[in-house]
């Protein structure tokens, strides 16, 4: 009788593999940007049944909730041409699948005959194990710099971001707001003298 | 070791076979560059699924911390990867990657 964990692993990587080959495969990009989100919840339920809480939820938060989002939102935004994107979609399979299975085939190899893939699994994680704890304390003490830095490349990429895609439209209202203050009343009100001039 | 769990070995071949199949959807969807940014998701997801289950198995915490910042990197990677693709189609209204040849002398 298998335990639990072990059945569960097993279908989590059954549908973690199947929903990601069918990302590759997917005619339509929507189709694949949703099977990949089915790929991610799989993916963090590896995480959890690894121990690894934290990032799992993570996981879902950050991939699910905004990246792939965000996905979703620029397949929907852009209007392409998916036959011409699909001419030659079989062209290179062969040669592609053949260096997948041989990676396959090596890494297997690797895996079963080193003595890596065959370290004991360790004991079960005790209920009150505060795995987001063990990661802060981590984080904020031995990776503080690696931390701030990446707070620092996500900033980079916020700002990328918004100054690749803004743009400036000519010909629309917006408002001037520095030319708005900026004006003096002698800019705007202009006194005539309407009095019949004197002969 | 307790019985019947599934052993380093198993997560390592999954991570083995997830990552050779993003290489093969980067075979296939050589054109299109939506499908392209994916797969190298699915990449770097089979990157972390390893790096989480040697952290597990070896008992050290460093290989999440890891993953925490791979996650952090893939995410600002997506996001200006898809604005360059937003402002790319605004020029040429095309994201087929054969199109993408104008710095070419």
């Amino acid at each position: 009788m298998l335990p639990v964990t072990t059945i569960l692993f097993y279908i989590f990587s059954a549908i973690l593999l199947g929903s990601a080959t069918l990302v590759v495969t997917a005619r339509n990009p929507v189709y694949a940007t949703l099977y990949l989100v089915l790929a991610f919840f799989n993916a963090a339920a590896l995480f959890i049944l690894l121990g690894a809480e934290f990032l799992g939820l993570v996981l879902i938060l950050v991939y699910v909730g905004a990246v792939m989002v965000l996905f979703l939102f620029v397949v929907m935004m852009l209007d392409i041409n998916l036959a011409r994107l699909k001419e030659g979609f079989l062209g290179y399979l062969p040669l592609g699948l053949a260096i997948a299975i041989l990676g396959v085939l090596e890494l297997v190899v690797v895996f079963w005959t080193s003595p890596l893939g065959h370290i004991p699994a360790p004991a079960a994680i005790p209920a009150n194990a505060d795995n987001t704890r063990a990661l802060g304390v981590l984080l904020y003490t031995q990776y503080l710099y690696p931390f701030e830095i990446a707070a620092v490349i996500l900033l980079v990429a916020i700002i990328a971001a918004i100054a690749l895609t803004l743009r400036r439209r000519s010909g629309t209202k917006t408002q001037n707001i520095g030319a708005q203050m900026a004006v003096r009343a002698k800019d705007r009100v202009h006194l005539v003298d309407l009095r019949e001039p004197k002969s | 070791m307790s019985a019947g769990q599934p052993t380093l070995a198993a997560y390592l071949i999954l991570g083995a076979i997830l990552f050779s199949i993003g290489v093969v959807g980067i075979f296939l969807n050589r054109k299109n560059v939506i499908i392209l940014l994916m797969a190298i998701e699915l990449l770097l997801l089979a990157v972390n699924i390893n790096l989480v289950a040697f952290s597990r198995y070896l008992g050290n915490l460093d290989g999440q911390v890891f993953v925490f910042f791979i996650l952090t990197v893939a995410a600002a990677e997506a996001a200006i990867g898809l604005a360059i693709l937003v402002a790319y189609f605004r020029n040429r209204h095309s994201i087929d990657v054969d199109d993408i040849d104008e710095l070419r002398g």
